[in-house]
Order: structure tokens, then sequence, then C-alpha cells
């Protein structure tokens, strides 16, 4: 309750006593806080990916050239009004939607999955492109009735969700189809869905978790579940992965065993640590003070994004804002869960700290959408 | 319009409501699954942080163990019968190699690489990791070396190990009493203690290496290294070295081995040589010998057939397993039981025929003389080895004393040398007979006693003790292989002790001194058996000669040495110990079908003796300037 009323309270502030500084940024579009926040978390990311990839000044070169190009797309992004964005939802998802069914017809395979969609000059990750186009779909879709929505819309936003979800998951990309289920559920969910439906959905998925278990889930994802709950069964397989990260973790104990001293990460025993599992590297190396700072200025962007989901002027803005915060948050939350032995590991990075492109991008775009929705508010007359 | 504007207002602040709630359920549900997570880190890094340190310092360091240097072995004057050598392997590794395919064409234009090589090479590559070194060649020769290093720029990966192995200098020199060492198999390895064997690879097998073993392996070392997750270390950070194992000094001279296996190299048969002042073993011969070097590098199928399939049996230690007749060699020690329990006088005589009967016996016990020895006391019946003499001594005494008497020199046991494997021949009984074949003891088989054969079976190294407890006058000592042990080189040797066995007890002296006339005069009478040993002797000898029959001869029949298979040649024998007055050498030998005692086994003693006694001083004075002037060994063996 706290930070709703102290972030009304600010905005009503914000109005009155309008600095240059801030007309500036708000020309551009620019949202203050949450630009500080994802600057300190790019900073984290730099530092820690350092030490990770074994002080190769060259990881480095290319994942700044990766956060600047991300940067000039958030705040493109940020220029883009909302309405415009409501417009292009329709587009946006067709071609979405279009393209994933390419990817499995033609695309390319790699890491065992089929994700990458050759465009001839570049290669293209469509279903990157869905993370944003779900959400924003939903949301235009669901703010076209008055909410709370009505059984026929609830369903065909049901399909809009769930179409490109299994066409993801048949990629497979277990992690990615998660997301994009999420952010089309999560505006569902804020849009008012009834709390009946809600519990018998879930019920349903509950009761349906052995087809889902037996039929839909491949070898590897199963293993990983499997796993998780034991990851000694298969320490030299499956479960090496998560017995490592949990010792690389719990190792670095209270204060950390200093940047760049992390012998879980230096000495080849953790896997993919400058990826999905850099989290581990930045526990062992910063221990649980630094684990508690990074998770604070997570939280911060979070409470950012809620707080201008709350002061978005219209439904389909406070629905993609609060959509677009609550999966962030969800990208934290398995990224930690899984390093730390309590999710099964689903291949999702550490938004804005791991190293890597595609996610990168999609991630700030999300955030020019959150700013473009902040800062394209007409000022209300009091 | 102002209905309508109502109504989108109040939707629109309704929306809100809805939307606010839900965002309110939302940070809750996050707020919870941060403390979820808050909770889990806490676990790993507060709570378990011990634990999880631990995990994490295991996974990075791991322990190396050092194989310690095997203790060596040397004679009596320090001369080396085993040594480590540095042994050149070749080994490739993967991961430093560019062109695999390549290196391995110019490796086999320098050296020779075997398909057998090659297969193992590719079977390994595909196994170990990319950083570890892949065994091409083992064993490789100096000049391959040489080859190699010259080529060594265009060889990138390649790398020639030097480790120890072992070596004996002296090949087949006392191969049987030395032993080797070979490949630590499957039923050893349960045996010995794990860590300290963990970086060791050979053990002894046979002889003073297995005997010794606990001396000659040492203590293992370790080095802590710090590793990543393949498991290459990438520094070392700790070390604690190995401890050599102990040196080892025989008894043995190997000049005298070596004369013994030269002057027996035509014959199989087996030598033993000991002091009868201490039981130091001087020499432990057995014929034919075998390369123990053979073994080290794990011996092919081919020449361990070969060695194991000869009817020569080149790998039987004679001198400890071979069980023969000891025939006219009891004598002596049969003169020895008739006097001392009072059943004979020295100057008693019988009539000897060149046969004896027993009364109700139609059997005629031939003496090797066909026409017999007529008159003869004890010291003409040893010094010319007079059967018919001894059937009656033998008849006189009965079985039990005979096996009790001959007891007290240690035949039918075991010497308890520091070697294993030893046999314990056969010290026939009335009892044993009926323990082992239900059967009665018959007199016959009392005569033949008498001579050294029927049941009775000894092995060379108990002829040898029992003649060394001849010339001591009954005093005994467990024969021992070791001299001295010393803990590394340059250290003082510290001798073992002698262990002294229970005496034979004395009746009378002069008894004694009778019997050790008579093996005088087999060397030094006109007609003793082995007096053809006596021209230019320099020192005094008392033996005495034996024939053991191999197989019975029917009666009456003829003996022809030319029409008998040289298998199926009586085996000669010769005990003896020198000097008369100062007894310091007492050597038993057997060769086997070689014929008369007389003439086969007794030259060879004196070659022996000769070499012990006469070259004793300058020999070992020189050996031992030698080895001071190489190796600046101190203290080397006092005589």
């Amino acid at each position: 309750m706290n930070w709703q009323s102290g972030a009304s309270s600010s905005g009503f502030q914000e109005e009155n006593r309008i600095s240059t500084g801030r007309r500036l940024l708000y020309r551009f579009h620019i949202d203050l806080p949450l630009w500080i926040g994802i600057m300190l978390l790019s900073a984290m990311g730099m530092v820690v990916l350092y030490s990770a990839g074994d002080q190769s000044v060259e990881l480095l070169n290319r994942q700044f050239v990766r956060l600047f190009i991300a940067f000039i797309i958030m705040i493109a992004v940020a220029q883009i009004s909302p309405a415009t964005l409501k417009h292009w939802a329709p587009w946006m998802f067709g071609i979405g939607l279009l393209m994933l069914v390419a990817v499995l017809a033609f695309g390319e395979v790699g890491k065992g999955a089929q994700r990458w969609l050759n465009l001839g000059i570049f290669r293209f990750q469509p279903s990157e492109l869905m993370k944003i186009a779900v959400p924003i779909m939903t949301a235009w879709y669901l703010a076209e009735a008055p909410l709370p929505p009505r059984r026929m819309r609830i369903i065909i936003a049901s399909i809009i969700v769930i179409a490109p979800t299994l066409l993801i998951a048949k990629q497979p990309d277990l992690g990615t189809a998660l997301l994009i289920a999420s952010s089309g559920i999560f505006v569902l969910l804020l849009a008012g869905l009834g709390w009946r439906l809600i519990f018998s959905v879930f019920v349903l998925m509950a009761a349906s978790a052995p087809v889902f278990w037996n039929y839909l889930l491949h070898d590897y994802q199963r293993q990983r579940i499997i796993t998780l709950f034991n990851p000694e069964s298969d320490p030299l397989g499956a479960g090496y992965h998560i017995i490592q990260s949990t010792i690389a973790i719990g190792s670095g104990g209270l204060y950390g065993k200093g940047w760049l001293n992390g012998t879980q990460s230096h000495l080849d025993f953790l896997p993919e640590r400058s990826t999905d599992f850099v989290f581990a590297v930045f526990s062992e190396e910063f221990g649980f003070l630094g684990t508690l700072l990074l998770l604070a200025i997570y939280i911060a962007v979070i409470s950012r994004g809620i707080v201008i989901a709350v002061n978005a002027q219209d439904t389909f803005s406070r629905l993609l804002a609060g959509s677009l915060t609550l999966t962030f948050f969800v990208y934290v939350f398995v990224n930690i869960g899984m390093v730390s032995g309590i999710l099964p590991v689903v291949g999702l990075p550490l938004p804005l700290i791991s190293y890597g492109g595609t996610s990168m991008v999609t991630i700030m775009a999300a955030f020019g959408i959150l700013m473009s929705i902040q800062t394209h508010r007409k000022l209300v007359s009091a | 319009m102002a209905f309508n504007n109502t109504q989108t207002l109040k939707d629109h602040f309704h929306e809100t409501q809805i939307f606010n709630q839900r965002v309110f359920i939302a940070a809750l549900i996050m707020i919870f699954l941060l403390i979820l997570l808050l909770s889990r880190l806490v676990y790993l890094q507060i709570t378990n942080q011990q634990h999880y340190s631990t995990l994490s310092e295991n996974n990075r360091v791991s322990i190396r163990p050092i194989a310690p240097t095997r203790g060596l072995i040397f004679d009596r004057n320090g001369i080396l019968l085993a040594q480590n050598l540095p042994s050149f392997t070749l080994e490739i590794v993967p991961e430093h190699v560019h062109d695999l395919s390549k290196t391995l064409d110019i490796l086999q234009q320098l050296i020779s690489i075997s398909d057998e090589d090659l297969n193992e090479f590719n079977k390994n590559l595909r196994k170990k990791r990319r950083f570890e070194g892949i065994q091409l060649r083992s064993r490789l020769s100096d000049e391959e070396v040489a080859r190699i290093s010259v080529q060594e720029n265009q060889l990138p990966g390649v790398i020639i190990k030097a480790q120890l192995s072992r070596h004996y200098p002296q090949g087949s020199l006392a191969s049987h009493a030395v032993g080797y060492v070979s490949r630590i198999n499957e039923t050893e390895l349960k045996k010995l203690n794990a860590s300290n064997y963990s970086a060791t690879t050979h053990i002894g097998k046979v002889g003073i290496e297995h005997n010794y073993e606990h001396l000659l392996h040492g203590q293992v070392g370790f080095q802590h290294v710090e590793t990543n997750a393949q498991g290459r270390v990438l520094r070392v950070l700790d070390r604690t070295l190995p401890v050599s194992g102990k040196n080892l000094y025989l008894n043995m001279d190997s000049k005298v081995q070596a004369i013994a296996e030269k002057s027996l190299a035509e014959n199989n048969g087996a030598l033993v040589a000991i002091d009868p002042r201490n039981g130091a073993v001087l020499a432990m011969a057995s014929m034919p010998v075998y390369d123990p070097n053979l073994f080290v590098h794990g011996i092919s199928s081919k020449n361990y057939n070969a060695l194991s399939t000869s009817p020569e049996r080149p790998l039987f230690n004679r001198a400890l397993r071979g069980q023969y007749p000891p025939g006219s060699t009891i004598k002596p020690l049969m003169g020895l039981a008739g006097l001392e329990l009072k059943e004979l006088q020295t100057h008693d005589e019988i009539n000897c025929p060149g046969w004896y009967m027993l009364k109700n016996d139609e059997r005629r016990y031939r003496d090797w003389k066909k026409e017999g020895h007529k008159h003869t006391n004890l010291d003409k019946a040893i010094t010319e080895s007079c059967d018919v003499f001894f059937y009656d001594l033998a008849l006189t005494l009965g079985i039990d004393n005979i096996s009790s008497y001959l007891g007290q020199f240690g035949l039918g046991q075991q010497t308890g040398i520091d070697l294993s494997g030893e046999l314990s021949g056969l010290n026939p009984s009335r009892e044993w007979k009926r323990r082992t074949r239900n059967l009665p003891w018959f007199p016959g088989e009392t005569l033949i006693t008498g001579i050294g054969q029927g049941f009775m079976l000894t092995t060379p190294l108990q002829l040898a003790t029992a003649t060394a407890a001849i010339s001591t006058m009954g005093q005994r000592f467990t024969p021992r292989m070791i001299y001295g042990i010393q803990d590394q080189q340059y250290k003082p040797i510290v001798e073992t002790q002698s262990l002294p066995l229970p005496p034979v007890p004395i009746n009378e002296e002069k008894n004694w001194q009778h019997v050790i006339k008579a093996m005088r005069n087999v060397v030094h009478s006109l007609h003793g058996t082995a007096r053809g040993i006596k021209h230019n002797l320099k020192y005094t000898i008392a033996g005495k000669t034996g024939t053991a029959q191999v197989f019975g001869i029917a009666q009456d029949a003829e003996y022809k040495k030319e029409e008998i298979a040289k298998k199926l040649q009586d085996h000669a024998l010769f005990i003896g110990y020198a000097p008369i007055e100062n007894p310091q050498i007492a050597v038993a030998l057997i060769v086997e079908n070689g014929g008369s005692g007389g003439s086969v086994a007794a030259p060879i003693v004196r070659k022996v003796m000769d070499q012990y006694l006469l070259n004793l001083s300058e020999e070992k004075t020189a050996a031992v300037n030698k080895i001071n002037s190489v190796s600046n060994i101190t203290g080397a063996p006092a005589q």
C-alpha cells in the first residue's frame, strides 16, 4: 500500500515542480529512476562478466556494444507513444505468429532447439518479438471492451496467449514459452479475471499435470525437473549444474571470496558461468551482502515499473506496463531460483547481467515501452 | 452525453480499482517469492557456508601421490644387484599437437613403433583427456631419445618422460635369490596398504624383492595440487616428499655366486654356501637361471611361456624348493648318531662283501662297490662311502633314533631363511609313515634311510645348514640372506643380528672330531671319494660325496652309465666345509643327473671355496675401494 500512495503523491509533486532537467528527460521520453536502475544493473553485469569471462576484454567489449545497441533501442521504443503501439498490436502479433510457424518449418537448429530464423543479413529469434507482441496484443484486445472481460473475450485472449506459447514450446524452448505465457496471463489477471475462473484453471492445470508430464515434455526437460528435486541422482550429468552452482553460492558466504577470486567459476567447475549461471559467480565473489544489493536494485526497478503501471492513464497502458513488469520479475525469480537450486533449470538469463544479445534487446525494448507509458502521459489538469 | 460521460468515468474508476487491487495482490505474491529466494540464499550462504566451502575446496584441491624410490640391493661387498634406472617413455599430449597423423609419421621414421603400440595409443586417445600425456612407446633406447630430441622443435606435444624402473645390472646372476619386481596384480592389490601403494606400479614378486618388500618400498609422498574441473593441474600447493625404500645388503658374495653359477652352467642343480659362524648365506645358486629384467616391463607371453613350460624349470628355485634324496651325504650324520647314541664305537668293524641281507629276507641290499669294502670301520666307511656299514648301523640304531637325531640338524623342517617358498624336505619316521600312508615301518626302509635313500628328502639349503652345524660342533644359526639395512645412501649400514638356533647336544666332543677327521679323509686321504680335488689345495676341506639314485635299479642289474638317458642318471652331491680348523664356509651342492658326487660335484665346491677363501681379502678390499670411490658408501660390511 505504501508504495502506491507514495507513488501517486510523488506523481503530483512531479507535476508541481518540474525542473528543467526533468523536462528535458521527458522531451526524450526517458524515465530517470528506471534509467538509473537499468544503468546500475548493467554496470554490475559488466563487473561480474569481467570475472566470469576470465578477464576477457573481448567479451566485455561485445557485451558493451550490445548494451549500447539495447539502450538505443530502448530510447527509440520510448519515443513510440502507447497509442501507436496499440495501433501496431495486431500487425506485430500476426507477423510474429507467422514467423514462429516459419521457424518450425525452416528454422535453424542451435543447441538442440529450432529457434532461429535466418533473414539473410542476420539471424532472428521470432520468440523474442513475441515476448513483447503477446502482452501488447492481449492488453489491446482486453482494453477494447470494459473490464472485467466477458467470457468470449477471455476465450479469445487465451487463444492469443496459448497459440504462440505452444509454437515456442515445440521448438523446444521451455523458458521462453513460460515467459510468454506468463506475460499474457498477467494481462488477463490484471484485467480482473474472475477469481472462480482463476481457481478452476489452477485445478485443471494440476489435474492435467500428469498428461503434460507424459506427453508434452521432452526427455531433457523431464530430466531437469527430476534432477531439481534430487541433483545427487546424476552428479556428473544433469545434476552437475545445480550441484556446482549451489556450491559456488554457498561457499561465497556472507562477504564472498572477492572479485576475481571465485574458485568455482575460475577453475571451470561452474558451467554456463557468463550466461545463465552468472548469478552463481556473482554470489560466490560478492557473498550474501552483494546478493542483497543486487536484489535491492532489482526490487527498485520492479517497483518503478509498478508505479508506472499504476500511474498510467488508460487501461491498455496499465495492463501492458503491469504485465511487462511482472514478467521482468519472473525473469529474475526464475533465474535466481534455478541457479540456487529451488527451480528446475529452464535456461533463462539473469536480465541485464547475463552475457548475451537477443534477450537483452527484448528486455530493454520492454523498458522502452515502460518509459513511453510514463512519459507520454497527458498532464491531467487538476 | 452527460450520462455517457458518467458511465465512462464510472467504468474508468471501476477498472482502476480492479487493476490496483490486482497489482496489490501481485505485489504480495512477489514479496512472498522474494522472501523464499532470500531464505534459500541465507540457507546456502549463511547457514551452510562451512559445508559449501568445504565442497568447493574439495573441488579445487586434489591430492596426488608420489611414488617413493625403491631401495637398492647390494651384495656383501657393495656390488649392485638391483637398482633403479631412468627409463624413457614417449608420450603425446593431444592438445599441443597441431597435426596428429603428421606427428605420428615423423615419429615412425625416427623410431620403431609397433602396431600394438599404435592400437594401445589410439584406444587411450579416446579415453584420456586432451591435456593428458598418452603413452606411445615405452623403454626408448638412448639413441632413440637422442633422435627425437634433435627433432623436438618439429614435434610439439611430444614429450619424453623419464621414470625410474627396476633394473638388475648383474642380469641373471642370483636371479632366484634376488627375485624381481613386476606390475601389481589384482590379488596383491587387495592385500596392499592402498594409500602407501597409491603411486606404485610394481611390487616384489619373488626372492628378496618379495620378502623385503616392506623395507624396499618406502613411504609414499603426496602433493596437494589445485586442479580445474577437467583435472588439469594448475599449481602445486603443498608437498610431502616420499621416503625412499631402504637399501639392503645381502650376505651373498656375488663373486662366489658367479663362480657357482658358472661351474654349474652345464647342468641343472643348486648350490648353497653358508658362513657356519652366523648363518650368512654366501651364495645361493639354482640352475638354470633366468633374466629378471624380463619381468619388470611386463614379460611377453612368448617369453613367459618359454620360461614356465621349459622342462628345465628355470623359474624354480632348487636351492629352497628342490627336494632331493641326500644319498651318501647323510653318512657323517649317521656316524655321528651312532657314536653319540653309543650304538657304535670308533673301532667297530664290519666285513663288507658288497651287499647286505636282512634276516628272513631274500633281498640283497647292494653296495655301490660291487666287490665290497672288506674290513670297514666308521672312518673308512665315510672316507670310501661304504654302504653296507651304514645299512648295518641304521639297523642297529633303528628308525626312531635316526629320525630324532637327524631332526636335531634341521632335516625335515624349514630352515626359516628370509626367503619365502621354502620346502621342508622329509625326515621319515615310523609316526610319519603311519600318519601319511597308514602303513607300518619295515626294517628294509631303515636300511636305505641309512644311506640317504628311500623316503628321505632334503633341500640343498637344509644340507648346507646341516653341514655348517657339523663344522661348528652343533652350533646352529637360521640362514640369513640379509647382511644389513641402510636407511639411505651415505647412512651407516645397520647389521642384522644372526639368529642362533638350539644347538645339537654334544655327548662327547671326540665323537664329532672323529667324524670330522673322516670327512677330512674324504678329500685329503688316498682313498677318499673326493680325493680328486686335493691337488694344490691351500686349505683343508671336510666333505662328503653323495650319489642319489633317481630310479631304482633292478636286482643284479648292471649300472651302465652310457645306457641310461641323462634324465635318469643319478644326482651328484657334495657337502663340505673349510677350513677345518677355522670353518668359514659350508657348502652343499647337488648336480641333477650329474652322475658321481666325487668327480662332478666336489670340484665345483672346491672352486667356490677357493673363490671365497683365497680371494677373500684382496677381492673384498678392491670391491670396497671401488664402491667408495664411486658412491662414497661408508661402512661397507665387515667380514
